[in-house]
């Protein structure tokens, strides 16, 4: 059996390649045509799952003395306002719910992270061996947001949102204005290098945005990959036996920092969308 | 780590699952929320208004018991006015009594001893008359010597 398990890297491939709509690893760095069916089964299956926890809960919402459930919610609504409040001026009767939906749905999408690392990946190989398949190539990476098209998706979405409300609140003309005449002025001269510099700052915040989500998720999943390799090296042997155990304690810490990590992950994601569009909203 | 279609399906989700907030999460949670701060305003000034007036109240109390007390106060230096004014009436009503009493007894006392003395000076005359009888051993006319019993009378 041992002969024929995976090895170390043999492990970490295996567990980084997507499920996707080729059924093979995608060999062009960017191949429009595809799809990752994993991550959008799983980013899918939660934001459902989040928004009907938060559907439910605002059903049952009363003005009397709140439930726990509904405190939590609560308490979660009172902090998105109130940061909404501060950073966004203008109108957020869709700012702040987006911002809520963003906290809820990354924070359960990171969440993935906690399940134990090899339990959905083995039914997934169960049901694909079952249908028919190789269980070999039965690839499923359950953490959206260690997939950069998860990320970048949802920075895109933020980005459009962007421009959408600068040309809302200063109007076509206004906006344009703005593109070549900030940060430096207004002078014919300085038109090209401000328009640079607008495109820069855009890019640079879209991309950072999606890719400071992804770099922590994908970073931590890594380190939970290697962390079930060193408890994986149990062998019978006394060495072995305390990499085993090595790999317990370590698991455990890293497990109990992640909860930390996809909480503030989340959280920064949530207050750079609403600073972004916060900027969208203020006139240079 | 590849970039693909994937990318714009998540943004189409992010879209959707934010809308969909939009529409039916926030709304009733930040209405709750707001008619909870307005019920919580509302408890607090009546709270509010509860003790300004019960301060009110005791204020009111402690004036009508003050007013009582005065009252009070008044009522009973009046009634021992009252009092001493019906002790003098009667101190200077037993007074009168008192001398009329007198007078009238002295009164009496004075006119029975008058009365005595007249009656005493009748006496007198008549022992004198009996005496000179017995002396003289003769009848003595009274009607003659009345005049000068009549003096001797108002000489006594």
């Amino acid at each position: 059996m041992a002969a024929q398990g995976p090895n170390a890297s043999e492990y970490i491939v295996h567990h980084l390649t997507h499920l996707n709509s080729l059924g093979q690893k995608q060999a062009k760095l960017v191949d429009w045509s595809v799809f990752h069916l994993d991550t959008l089964f799983w980013s899918v299956t939660l934001g459902l799952l989040c928004i009907l926890i938060l559907a439910k809960a605002a059903s049952k919402a009363t003005s009397g003395v709140p439930g726990r459930f509904q405190a939590a919610v609560e308490i979660l609504v009172e902090m998105v306002e109130s940061q909404s409040k501060s950073i966004v001026h203008g109108d957020r009767s869709f700012i702040a719910p987006l911002a809520l939906t963003v906290f809820v749905w990354i924070f359960f999408m990171n969440a993935m992270d906690l399940l134990p690392l090899d339990l959905l990946p083995n039914i997934w190989a169960g049901i694909y061996g079952a249908a028919g398949h190789d269980p070999h190539h039965a690839y499923m990476r359950i953490v959206p947001t260690a997939d950069l098209n998860a990320t970048l998706g949802m920075s895109l979405g933020v980005l459009i949102l962007c421009v959408y409300y600068s040309i809302k609140i200063k109007g076509i003309g206004g906006w344009m204005h703005e593109l070549f005449t900030a940060p430096f002025g207004s002078h014919p001269v300085l038109y090209p290098i401000n328009f640079a510099m607008q495109l820069i700052e855009f890019v640079a915040k879209t991309v950072s945005h999606g890719m400071r989500l992804f770099g922590n998720m994908y970073a931590g999943e890594l380190i939970f990959m290697l962390i079930a390799l060193m408890g994986a090296a149990w062998a019978g042997t006394f060495g072995s036996g305390l990499l085993w155990i090595g790999g317990v304690v370590a698991g455990s810490i890293w497990a109990i920092f992640h909860i930390l990590i996809i909480t503030l992950q989340a959280f920064i994601f949530m207050m750079l969308t609403l600073v972004y569009i916060g900027q969208a909203h203020e006139s240079h | 780590m590849n970039l693909n279609a994937t990318l714009f399906a998540q943004l189409v989700v992010f879209l959707i699952l934010a809308w969909f907030t939009m529409k039916f999460v926030w709304p009733p949670i930040m209405k709750a929320l707001d008619e909870r701060a307005g019920k919580i305003a509302d408890g607090l000034a009546a709270a509010d208004k509860a003790k300004a007036d019960l301060a009110h109240a005791e204020k009111k109390a402690g004036e009508e018991l003050r007013k009582a007390r005065e009252s009070a106060a008044e009522f009973r230096s009046g009634a021992e006015r009252q009092v001493a004014q019906l002790i003098e009436e009667a101190r200077v009503e037993g007074a009168r009594i008192v001398s009329a009493a007198r007078e009238a007894a002295e009164t009496e006392a004075a006119s029975a001893s008058q009365r005595a003395r007249e009656a005493l000076r009748e006496q007198v005359a008549v022992l004198a008359v009996a005496g000179a009888e017995r002396i003289l051993r003769k009848e003595i006319n009274a009607q003659a010597h009345a005049e000068l019993l009549t003096q001797l009378k108002s000489e006594l």
